[in-house]
């Protein structure tokens, strides 16, 4: 368990019809807690968002988790959070790429959705924590206050998307698969041997309100088409693309570009510029990043004091890179790579780390490319 | 525990038990000729007999289905199908708005589909419609009129529709009447020759009889065009061998709900009304559903301003309470009600109903559960809100 707790609580385990949600589900029962099973519905009309059998919002996935809840032994619910749901996160989504930036909305549904709108319901309720089957770990001090690390299977850590949760939102977090150095094969034979029929159900890994994996046709039905240039570091028009909210910084393929770069090297993009539609591009050493600044830090207890070193993670399943960091006014973080780092995309979030501990999360607002390399 | 879903199923009686489990191990499809067949005939047509008797009909206008939702779409489906077959100006259906989906989601298929115009009888704020509204819905064109159909009482908010009068309206203009009895049966006095109805839907499992049955009571002269062609079976409208033990222990729980009926609603009533009162004082803002005095003696329904019904439902099932929010669920996710909204109920109000229904199980012990839970509850829901 993440953590033994002296007392049975009464535990709300959010489970989306997958198998990690289901066995972090009947750990927490197993474990003593009083448990109960509850489905988000997040979409208000759940099949027209996806019709197969992954992600979030189907019917199929209601039914799943159901039979999950039934097998554990726990009451089960469905709740509607679609509208929150569409506000905080689908909006939010679309908002940013028009921005230029690449969101990350798993994140953002952690933030504002399972540990805030559920969160608040279910204490509100009598609920004393939120279950999921995420794969982090919470530590509890001696002094009473928590910390969250990563996983102690570093290839399956989710850290990086709990990263925003405070220390309250903690408090009442539990991720039963935390600490188990376990594959994925390994939990799938738990589910298994718990007769949970999703034991074989396929992993999602894309986003779950967009049904066909099809991100740049799901903005361009939301935020329509505008033809604008694609232009080289110089400024000279290489091609053109039907909307820059379809790009992320460091995209290499989709360009569309018709001829080569004179030196026959790829080229990725460098910059989006929504107000007048361009999107740059040039070659990989462009996209070097020496600093960076990030909003909207949220800290996992006291914000830092002064500048300090740490690793940072800059984007999911991403790797540790070392820097320094200090925060500035309160509001804004200011990140320096010991090393220049590549394809850091505004948008994304920068979360700091303290060995395994997550220190904090910002969103990434500006980045400084490393000056041209004298010829 | 304290059970007070009994609207959406109630416990079988024992006596219907007792007559299903002697015919399951009775051979005999009641098509057949040979002595098996014979048996299992009589026992279909004996049940039929009792049943026709406990609902005031004649045994060759109970036409047997798997429950009252087939009823329903027959009705619906069949009726339509008929008369505008004999007239290809009938496609106007009239239906209320406050039907359930068996009935509604049926008339909105006919309209998708087959070229019906529908159109919504107006409903008062207990969701009654009035004789007049079908008089002048009906009035408006007489011959492109395909059918109507009104429940006999509805199943969330417990409201009794005029039945008789409204079947003397259509009857005016010889247009069928269709009602789903489905909850009125065993709680008012259901008499299908005294109603003047057309056809009616009545259902097994809501009266103490099994799941899976229920039937058509159809008026001799209709033939509704059958939603299951095959064998032939019940008049050529419903195809199927015949589900005899089923229908035997259906027909035992029909004679008892008939039986029984009159003291049913004077305990039941009795033991409603204690729940109402228990739950006004617990919570004086609470809102009772549907007609304060003629409604289903065993049905009771709130709302309760600023909670979410699911939060109610959490929050009661952990105390052993067992309700429903009166809602149909997508996914499990709950809708606004839609006999709520035909009602002109603020749709935010709409999300905070329980529908507490009675039965004959219920005691006063359930009724003190729900006076204990439902104050502590209700402010327990308010602070958690609408999400």
């Amino acid at each position: 368990m993440t953590e033994t707790s002296p007392r049975p609580l009464r535990v709300l385990a959010a489970m989306s019809g997958g198998v990690d949600s289901a066995v972090a589900a009947a750990r927490a029962a197993e474990a003593g807690h009083d448990v109960t099973g509850v489905h988000l519905a997040l979409s208000a009309n759940p099949q027209s968002f996806r019709t197969g059998a992954r992600g979030c919002c189907t019917i199929e996935d209601s039914r799943d988790a159901r039979r999950a809840a039934d097998v554990i032994g726990i009451p089960f619910y469905v709740w509607d959070l679609a509208e929150r749901f569409r506000e905080d996160v689908v909006e939010d989504f679309i908002a940013e790429y028009e921005a230029g930036r690449t969101p990350n909305p798993c994140l953002r549904c952690n933030e504002k959705i399972k540990f805030a709108a559920l969160l608040d319901k279910a204490l509100a309720l009598g609920f004393d924590a939120v279950c999921t089957g995420h794969y982090a770990t919470v530590v509890l001090k001696d002094d009473g206050s928590r910390e969250l690390h990563r996983a102690s299977d570093m290839a399956k850590d989710q850290s990086y998307v709990l990263g925003v949760l405070d220390e309250r939102q903690l408090a009442h977090a539990m991720f039963p698969l935390g600490d188990t150095l376990t594959t994925k094969d390994e939990i799938r034979a738990e589910a298994e041997r718990r007769g949970l029929a999703v034991a074989k159900k396929p992993d999602s890994h894309d986003i779950c309100f967009i049904a066909d994996g099809d991100t740049q046709g799901f903005l361009a039905d939301r935020l329509g088409t505008a033809e604008g240039d694609i232009v080289d570091e110089s400024g000279t028009k290489l091609g053109s693309h039907d909307g820059a909210f379809g790009f992320t910084i460091g995209q290499r393929k989709g360009l569309r570009i018709g001829h080569p770069a004179p030196d026959g090297k790829p080229r990725y993009v460098l910059d989006i510029s929504p107000v007048n539609n361009t999107v740059t591009v040039g070659p990989v050493e462009a996209l070097d990043v020496t600093a960076l600044t990030a909003v909207k830090p949220r800290w996992c207890g006291a914000a830092p004091e002064g500048p300090g070193t740490y690793t940072a993670q800059l984007r999911a399943h991403g790797g540790e890179t070392e820097v320094t960091a200090e925060l500035v006014d309160g509001s804004e973080l200011r990140v320096t790579f010991t090393e220049p780092v590549r394809g850091v995309a505004p948008g994304q979030a920068v979360v700091l780390y303290d060995g395994t501990r997550v220190v904090g999360s910002a969103t990434i607002a500006t980045t400084t490319r490393r000056a041209p390399a004298v010829a | 525990m304290a059970y007070l879903d009994h609207a959406a199923t109630t416990p079988m009686l024992p006596e219907a038990v007792e007559a299903m489990t002697a015919q399951l191990s009775v051979t005999g499809n009641a098509s057949a000729l040979h002595a098996a067949g014979r048996r299992a005939r009589r026992t279909v047509e004996e049940a039929r007999e009792t049943l026709a008797e406990a609902l005031g009909a004649r045994p060759s206008e109970v036409v047997f289905t798997s429950g009252g939702t087939e009823a329903d779409n027959l009705a619906v489906k069949g009726l339509y199908w008929a008369r505008r077959a004999a007239d290809p100006a009938r496609t106007r259906v009239l239906a209320s708005p406050v039907e359930h989906h068996a009935v509604l989601d049926g008339v909105h298929w006919l309209g998708e589909h087959e070229g019906a115009t529908v159109e919504y009888l107006p409903v008062d704020s207990y969701g009654r419609v009035h004789p007049e509204a079908l008089r002048e819905a009906i009035g408006r064109n007489p011959d492109d009129v395909a059918f109507a159909t009104v429940m006999w009482a509805n199943n969330e908010i417990g409201t009794v529709m005029p039945v008789a009068e409204l079947a003397a309206v259509a009857k005016e203009f010889d247009v069928p009447l269709h009602a789903d009895a489905v909850q009125a049966f065993g709680q008012l006095d259901v008499d299908f020759a005294a109603s003047g109805l057309a056809a009616m839907t009545v259902s097994g499992h809501k009266i103490g009889g099994p799941y899976g049955i229920g039937a058509l009571l159809l008026g001799r002269e209709y033939s509704p065009v059958p939603v299951l062609h095959g064998g032939g079976q019940e008049r050529h409208v419903r195809s199927g061998t015949l589900d005899a033990p089923a229908i035997a222990a259906f027909a035992v729980a029909g004679r008892l709900a008939a039986e029984r009926r009159e003291d049913f609603a004077r305990d039941v009533g009795s033991l409603r009304d204690d729940l109402v009162r228990a739950v006004r004082t617990a919570v004086p803002d609470a809102i009772l559903g549907g007609d304060p005095h003629d409604r289903l003696p065993a049905n009771a329904h709130f709302a309760f301003p600023g909670c979410e019904g699911d939060s109610l439902l959490l929050l009661l099932d952990a105390q052993g309470i067992e309700c429903s929010t009166g809602s149909a669920c997508t996914a499990g996710v709950a809708q606004p009600s839609h006999v709520l909204l035909a009602t002109g109920t603020d749709p935010d109000l709409a999300r905070g109903t329980l529908r507490f229904s009675l039965g004959h199980t219920s005691t006063k012990a359930d009724v003190e559960a729900v006076a204990q839970a439902i104050g502590p509850a209700v402010e327990r829901a308010r602070t958690a809100g609408l999400s």
